[in-house]
């Protein structure tokens, strides 16, 4: 005999012996029920959607689009993005604005079944940004010349305006390759402390050396122009150096 | 209304002959200037006694600016004062009357302290038929005279309107009258050429000698400037904008109409002085390229030739008007602007002003005798004042000081005052002064005046 064969004998006798002690006589237990029986069960299938397309599938803004279905074995069939309730199978326009998904959910006591289908609208592709502006000849002469400045009593062209002229240079050789027509007018300009008469000769002067030095670095001569205004044309008034200074310049402006 | 001056026959009065223009009398040469004495004239009428007092300060305004003689302060006259010959003839007659009668008729009264005249000036004014007429007689006081009728110098009627315009012209008849008697010449007639901003853009302008009846001459709204005049009184030349380059246009003073004038192909033409006879011109221009040089020319700009060639700044050239045949300038041979001469073809030159400072605006007196010029003698540059040069010896004296910033003098044709303009704070006016910086006043006050050219009366 097994440890196990002893131990059930062991702890039958014990109930057998715990039973039999109460001093009656217990029924051997009912035999168990046997298992239910299961009830009758509804269809197993879910919603079948054999289809949801659109088509077309993309679109340009403003073009319809079909959406078709047929779907099966379902009591409740929405599409969403407003559209709502819908019979099992049919179709229907839509006029996106943009792309879309429209996602049909068919619900029946089998279940739930959804589809999507997507219109895709197309837009023309988007506008290159605007050409970058090029500055006219005239904004060039406006903020790309610069004034070129004078000593008391002089028309040389001083050391450091050197670079202001070569800037100048530059700038207006561009000006005359854009424009062939175009062409420029040095003013020159003197304090208002000498004679207005020798202020008119001396103006004179200014412009012609700022035409002949800006020759030298290849501007062509014939698009430059010079005349004096003396000290009839200021740009400030105040008996101060630092006036006098900025109004003894060689100004350029577009020729008339 | 143009003024008629008309000599006639005194009325007749006792004693009296008639008299004839101009000197009748004897002039007593004086050793210093002759001292005149002229009363304040009344006036009978309706009208005329309201336009006397205008009369009045006009002709001691003319005799106060005058260098050729000393008028006498009002305060010194004797308290009687005669109007008419025979006032005189009456003082002379009570000569020896008991009492003395108040002094003022006789002429010894007024020779005598505190008056000390050599000569007096007495007249009154009149309306006649809607004109003003004034009577005006001229005396010499000299003691060894005796005889009314011989110290009678002259006796005059000056007819004119009947306004105040017609008292300041019988004014300065009367007065240049007086003065013609020692040598002074009449302005009359003369008028000064100016620049004017008032209209908003510098202009041409015109007025009157003594700064009445102000007119516009151009009107081209753009810059318009440096004026000059022919020495016939009959055309303006000036420098204008107007074309977009400074060029010489000519202008007629007598029809106000453009003149034909021939600009060379240049970036600057400017600067006209005529000669002597109002034929031709030099003239400043850069047309030969370079810095602007002497240019001479027929007075429409035709024929022109370079006369200078000095590589250097050359502007303002002003024709000797006693010879016409050498100039003065403004060179930059020095460095700074000074005056140079040199003859009409452009040789012998020679610095004038010192070589200090910056010396400009050269101006010929019409003698030929002195340079009017404006310098900034030892001051910053920019602080001129008005000098006075001998042509011969360059001995200078300087005529204003102290009054803002003095330029471009121009002489009358007497040769005895100067216009100028005077820049004081950011003003500038036109003044007039004396030849020896006496008796300065404004001419001008409306915007800014400057450039005066004095133009001599058309002949």
């Amino acid at each position: 005999m097994t440890k196990q064969r002893i131990s059930l004998a062991l702890f039958t006798v014990l109930v057998l012996g715990l039973s039999a002690g109460c001093g009656k006589k217990i029924p051997p237990p009912p035999p168990p029920a046997p298992a239910p029986v299961p009830e009758n069960a509804p269809p197993s299938t879910k919603p079948v959607i054999s289809y949801f397309t659109a088509e077309p599938s993309t679109v340009t803004v403003g073009q319809p689009s079909s959406l078709r279905w047929s779907v099966a074995d379902a009591t409740s069939i929405t599409i969403d993005n407003a559209i709502g309730e819908v019979s099992p199978s049919g179709r229907r326009g839509v006029y996106p604005t943009a792309t879309t998904t429209y996602h049909l959910t068919a619900t029946g006591p089998g279940g739930t079944a959804a589809a999507d289908a997507t219109v895709t609208v197309s837009t023309p592709p988007p506008a290159p940004p605007p050409a970058a502006v090029q500055p006219t000849v005239q904004e060039i002469l406006a903020k790309q010349v610069q004034d070129v400045h004078f000593d008391y009593d002089k028309s040389d062209i001083r050391s450091e305006d050197q670079a202001i002229l070569q800037g100048d240079a530059s700038a207006l050789k561009t000006v005359f390759q854009m424009d062939a027509n175009f062409a420029v007018t040095i003013e020159g300009h003197c304090d208002e402390r000498g004679s207005a008469e020798y202020n008119l000769a001396l103006g004179d002067r200014r412009a012609a050396a700022t035409k002949d030095a800006l020759i030298s670095l290849g501007v062509p001569g014939d698009k430059l122009k010079t005349v004096s205004f003396g000290k009839e044309r200021p740009i400030c008034t105040e008996a101060m150096e630092d006036c006098y200074a900025r109004n003894r310049r060689a100004h350029f402006s577009a020729a008339q | 209304m143009r003024t008629l001056t008309i000599s006639f026959s005194l009325f007749l009065a006792i004693g009296s002959m008639s008299a004839r223009q101009q000197v009748v009398g004897t002039i007593e040469k004086n050793p210093g200037k002759p001292l005149i004495a002229v009363p304040d004239f009344r006036a009978a009428g309706t009208t005329a006694p309201s336009l006397m007092a205008t009369f009045n300060t006009t002709v001691q305004n003319d005799l106060l600016s005058s260098p050729f003689i000393n008028f006498i302060p009002k305060t010194l006259y004797p308290l009687r004062i005669p109007q008419v010959p025979n006032d005189l003839a009456a003082g002379e007659a009570s000569a020896n009357a008991k009492p003395a009668p108040t002094p003022g008729y006789r002429l010894a009264d007024w020779y005598a302290p505190p008056a000390k005249a050599n000569y007096v000036g007495i007249g009154y004014g009149a309306d006649d038929r809607g004109l003003l007429v004034v009577f005006g007689y001229f005396y010499t006081t000299s003691p060894t005279i005796t005889d009314l009728q011989q110290a009678q110098v002259f006796a005059k009627v000056y007819t004119a309107s009947l306004d105040q315009a017609g008292a300041v012209d019988a004014a300065h008849h009367y007065a240049a009258d007086i003065l013609a008697q020692f040598g002074g010449q009449s302005l009359i007639g003369t008028r000064i050429v100016f620049v004017s901003d008032r209209t908003g853009s510098k202009e041409i302008w015109i007025m009157n000698w003594d700064g009445t009846d102000q007119r516009q001459i151009t009107k081209y709204g753009s810059i318009s400037t440096f004026p000059s005049v022919s020495p016939d009184g009959r055309t303006v030349a000036f420098t204008t904008y107007a074309n977009g380059y400074p060029a010489i246009q000519l202008f007629s003073l007598e029809t106000g109409r453009k003149l034909p004038f021939y600009n060379q192909r240049a970036s600057m033409n400017a600067f006209v002085s005529f000669t002597p006879d109002s034929k031709q011109i030099v003239f400043s221009s850069t047309a030969s390229g370079g810095a602007a040089q002497l240019f001479m020319a027929n007075a429409d700009g035709s024929g022109f030739r370079r006369i200078t060639n000095s590589g250097v700044i050359e502007v303002e050239a002003k024709i000797n008007p006693k010879t016409g045949t050498d100039l003065v300038d403004v060179s930059g041979r020095s460095g700074l602007p000074q005056v140079y001469r040199m003859n009409i073809e452009g040789a012998d030159v020679q610095r004038l002003s010192a070589g200090t400072g910056e010396a400009t605006n050269p101006a010929w007196s019409p003698d030929g005798s002195h340079i009017a010029f404006a310098w900034t003698k030892g001051f910053e540059p920019g602080n001129y004042n008005i000098f006075l040069m001998d042509a011969i010896t360059h001995d200078t004296i300087q005529l204003t000081a102290g009054e803002g910033r003095n330029e471009n003098p121009s002489w009358a044709p007497d040769g005895a005052h100067i216009v100028y303009a005077s820049k004081r704070g950011r003003q500038s006016q036109i003044w007039m002064m004396n030849a020896d910086g006496t008796g300065k006043h404004p001419l001008t006050e409306s915007g800014n005046n400057e450039k005066p050219v004095w133009v001599n009366a058309a002949k």
